[in-house]
């Protein structure tokens, strides 16, 4: 038993975990390397993670845990294809820049 | 034979069929083939008129198949054989056949003879469906047949600009007459309640008299599209540039007699139409002087034939604007011009066949002695039209002068005197043609032989002269073809003319004579400058055909150029114009919708999260408002 | 040490360590920076009551997944440096409008809401490992096997997009000498680095029968480095001449 005057109020974790999602959102949008993008992908991830970990202690509930898990495996599924795609993208161009396959001009 | 009818039409259409299907292996006999049908379709008319002879009731209507069962208007396909169109079937059938005999000969050597050939058999059974149908919308079928033929054999040499050009020509004034004809059979389906012959003629003596003179305006106007009458005369001139085969078969047999045929068809309903007949008449007076005036300014020796034919043609309408008195003339007048008119062309094409495709009279002169059978035929035509006794012109042309003459006022006279001057001037301009070739000195230009055609020209031409001769003779004996055809036309007494008979006779005789004195003293004692020397305003005039294209230039193309011009103005810049400013602001709106689609990931993915950003922010904002919270 | 303690030093550890994604150049020094915010979160996770998601957060995903990230940015390329200047108009200012949007809505709005602070005990009774294993073949089950249809289809999609057809026949050693002959290259097999019996380092040459070093012998990314060794002081001949 903690005392409850030593718990951390949930909202600081939220706040803490809006940072890191914005944090994440601004590499995925400002860096131009493939794998840092991807990276800024993990920590958006991760920030989702601690809010459901946050939340499931607030409310007493282990379901918040047991998606937090389900968050982890999907993104283990994304590293994977993430990373075969960028494999093949710097087979093909010699580069890993987001801004090289300009294919994609409308 | 009178079951059989129908093989008139059949056969030649079919061999259409085969020659134009058949590709190049009927190339080497299947002149004789359309010979065959044509020969099919005479053979038929004698048999057909032997039966009717021998029958008691001569109008024979024959049911062949239900054509349109549509509710109201029930038409069925059939033919009416009776004195009038058994006729025209001899007439064409015959004619139809010597021309193809000729054709043989005459287009020998040019690539195009099968389909050639496939177009005249298709002439023929136009003609032929036009002429035997026993409804106005049959006949409408092989009017319009007729229109198709003679505009795809008037441009025959199409590789030739101006040729293709008179070829539309024919076509697009053939189609004002043709709406003519099409109104006619609007107004008789909704006043008459039909629109085959018997249906028409039994409702004719009930209807108004508007209604009656509508028809018979639309009537005539579609009559004087197709015989080239005045205002719609100025096709025919530049159908010339057809093979002159196919301008006898237009002149003599098919075609333009097809509107002197339609108004004697329509007696019942001019009958009850006496403006409408009025009109035919003055009609065909007027264009009967145009064509003389014409024909006598022309050094085309294939033009002035067809003025002549304007003018014969003038004859003929005049004769069937007098009503039922005229109405046998017209026809018998119709019979001997097919023939001796045919006989002219032809003789026209052999002479320009011996001088090498010549066709200016002024380069003649002198083709007597070289061209024995032609001078021969030609000089049977000629005295034929000329009406002088007793050839066949002038048992058929003085009696329409004499009809003419009958009447009370100012028509008779009127009429009677345009009728009397055309004669003098026919007399005129046909002997200066007939002077102009064959007597005189030869005019030729250099490397020309004359010579004679092959038989297989010459022998048609005489059949024709033959005709030409005798044929008003045999006619006349008895007034045979006018109680031949009192079926059709009902018997009418004769009235008396104004005149005299004998004083019009003698009247007609003396101008002709002098019209034949005045062309032999100028033509064949004078000498023929080779050149068309200075002349008058009026010969100028009469040299351009009367400024009829500059007329309807001026009255017609510039105006309806004009109304073009503003339509397609209005449609590209109000109708063009909104649609393309609706396209162009579409493509304005892509461009910038573009420089977003750049193709640059990381913009995408800016976009993403602005997004998510504003619609948070909207979520958020109602959830507020609402006061969900 | 209390709770709220260890939240208020680690928090700004992990940012400051997530800020390398923003800052850092190499991209080895992201990952680096991932992987202490990655460490820090699983701390959290310890704290928050789910010490089995901090256990599987540092095996699974510091210890395979960055790991696996680590290898492929070794294989296009440790060296490559990025340019921060930023070549889009206007993405820099739409990235930071974006983000500080997204901040101050969630927590002006969340601000608003008391969260429950209850911690009367009696979620992880039994232990955390068995009740995560509870809810997720219990209630999560089906998630659970839709999940693992998830990773197989990443696993099987990654290999066929990685996957290179082999391009023609396999040819045989016999064809490859030839070939060799023919377009008049050395015939025969690179020697080995190194000057076997006094060293065998893959930094210096092998020596040739006449004693000169054999430059073919050492693999060009140490040249490109610059680390390998000209050798010369294992050279025999240069001795031999050194002494006379």
């Amino acid at each position: 038993m903690i005392p409850e005057d030593t718990v951390v109020d949930p909202m600081y974790f939220v706040v803490l975990a809006t940072i890191l999602f914005s944090i994440g959102a601004v590499a995925v949008l400002l860096r131009r390397n493939a794998i840092v993008a991807l990276l800024g992908v993990e920590l958006m991830l991760n920030a989702s993670n601690l809010l459901f970990v946050a939340f499931a202690r607030s409310h007493r509930d282990v379901s918040g845990q047991a998606l937090a898990f389900f968050v982890m495996v999907v993104a283990a599924a994304e590293v994977v294809v993430g990373l075969a795609l960028i494999i093949t993208l710097f087979r093909s161009r010699q580069t890993i820049s987001l801004d090289e396959p300009m294919d994609l001009r409308g | 034979m009178l079951s059989v009818t129908w093989l008139a039409i059949a056969a030649p259409l079919g061999s259409a069929a085969v020659l134009l299907l058949g590709g190049r292996r009927l190339d080497r006999w299947g002149h004789w083939l359309a010979v065959a049908a044509s020969t099919t379709s005479a053979v038929v008319g004698v048999g057909v008129m032997a039966d009717l002879l021998s029958r008691s009731d001569r109008a024979v209507q024959q049911h062949l198949f239900d054509w349109i069962p549509g509710g109201e208007l029930e038409v069925s396909a059939g033919l009416l054989v009776d004195p009038l169109s058994v006729s025209f079937l001899l007439l064409v059938g015959v004619v139809g056949t010597l021309i193809h005999v000729y054709s043989v000969a005459y287009m020998e050597g040019d690539p195009r003879r099968r389909t050639f050939f496939a177009y005249l058999n298709l002439f023929v059974a136009a003609m032929l469906l036009l002429v035997l149908a026993d409804s106005y919308l049959l006949l409408f079928v092989g009017w319009e047949g007729v229109g198709l033929a003679s505009y795809l054999l008037i441009g025959f040499w199409n590789q030739n600009p101006p040729f293709a050009s008179a070829a539309n020509k024919a076509f697009v004034v053939n189609r004002i007459g043709d709406v003519g004809l099409v109104l006619a059979l609007g107004l008789m389906f909704a006043h008459l309640g039909s629109v085959d012959f018997a249906g028409v003629f039994a409702s004719a003596p009930t209807a108004s008299e508007g209604v009656l003179t509508a028809i018979g305006l639309m009537l005539l106007l579609a009559a004087c599209g197709k015989s080239a009458q005045f205002p719609l005369q100025s096709w025919l001139g530049d159908a010339m540039a057809g093979p002159t085969p196919v301008s006898a078969l237009i002149h003599a047999a098919t075609m333009v007699t097809a509107g002197v045929y339609l108004i004697v068809r329509s007696g019942p309903v001019y009958a009850g139409a006496p403006t409408a007949l009025l009109l035919v008449a003055i009609v065909g007076a007027i264009t009967l002087l145009f064509g003389a005036v014409v024909g006598m300014a022309k050094d085309d020796i294939k033009r002035v034939l067809a003025a002549s034919t304007i003018s014969q043609i003038g004859y003929m309408m005049l004769a069937a604007g007098l009503g039922p008195v005229g109405f046998a003339f017209a026809i018998f007048h119709l019979i001997t011009h097919g023939f001796f008119k045919a006989g002219l062309f032809l003789g026209a094409g052999s002479v320009m066949h011996g001088m090498g495709d010549q066709v200016d009279m002024r380069r003649f002169g002198g083709l007597a002695t070289l061209m024995k059978v032609t001078w021969v035929t030609m000089g049977l035509g000629w005295l034929a039209i000329l009406g002088v006794p007793p050839f066949s012109g002038f048992w058929s042309k003085d009696r329409i002068i004499e009809v003419a003459f009958i009447g009370e006022g100012m028509k008779p006279w009127l009429l009677g005197g345009a009728a009397l001057l055309g004669a003098g001037l026919t007399a005129y301009y046909m002997s200066r043609l007939f002077f102009m070739t064959f007597h005189g000195k030869g005019r030729w230009t250099e490397g020309q032989h004359p010579h004679e055609a092959s038989a297989l020209m010459t022998v048609p031409m005489i059949i024709l002269a033959v005709g030409s001769a005798a044929l008003g003779l045999i006619f006349a004996i008895g007034d045979s073809f006018v109680t031949w055809l009192e079926p059709v036309t009902g018997h009418v007494t004769h009235e008396d003319p104004v005149l005299a008979v004998p004083v019009i006779m003698t009247l007609t005789l003396v101008l002709v004579a002098l019209g034949i004195g005045l062309a032999y003293r100028q033509y064949a004692l004078l000498p023929v400058p080779e050149t068309a020397p200075v002349a008058s305003l009026a010969v100028q005039a009469a040299r351009k055909d009367l400024y009829q294209d500059s007329v309807n230039s001026v009255l017609l193309e510039y105006p309806g150029q004009t109304l073009t011009r503003t339509l397609v103005f209005a449609d590209a810049k109000v109708v063009d114009g909104a649609v393309n400013a609706v396209a162009a602001g579409t493509v304005g709106l892509g461009g910038l919708v573009r420089r977003l689609q750049a193709g640059r990931v990381r913009s995408y993915a800016a976009m993403m999260l602005v997004g998510v950003v504003v619609v948070l922010g909207i979520v958020i904002l109602a959830i507020n408002g609402k006061g969900w919270f | 040490m209390g709770e709220q303690e260890l939240f208020w030093v680690m928090s700004p550890v992990i940012v400051l360590a997530s800020l390398t994604l923003l800052f850092a150049r190499k991209a080895v020094y992201v990952l680096a920076g991932m992987i202490v915010v990655m460490i820090g979160l699983a701390v959290f996770y310890v704290t928050l009551e789910a010490p089995f998601l901090g256990m599987i957060q540092v095996i699974v995903y510091t210890g395979a997944i960055m790991m696996l990230i680590l290898f492929v940015l070794m294989l296009v390329g440790v060296d490559q440096k990025e340019s921060l200047r930023e070549t889009i108009r206007g993405q820099r200012w739409i990235a930071l409008a974006a983000a500080t949007g997204l901040v101050v809505l969630i927590v002006t709005t969340v601000y608003r809401i008391e969260l429950p602070i209850r911690d009367i005990g009696g979620m992880n009774d039994g232990g955390n490992p068995q009740v995560i294993a509870n809810a997720l073949f219990g209630e999560w089950v089906l998630v659970m096997e839709i999940l693992g249809l998830v990773l197989i289809s990443a696993a099987v999609s990654a290999i066929v997009l990685t996957h290179l057809p082999r391009s023609g026949d396999r040819r045989s050693q016999a064809e490859r000498a030839e070939e060799r002959v023919r377009a008049r290259l050395n015939p025969v097999n690179k020697p080995m680095p190194g000057v076997y019996a006094r060293r065998n380092a893959l930094d210096v040459p092998a020596i040739d029968p006449e004693g000169k070093p054999v430059p073919a012998s050492i693999s060009r990314v140490l040249k490109a480095r610059k680390q390998d060794k000209d050798g010369s002081e294992w050279r025999a001949i240069g001795k031999d001449e050194a002494a006379e």
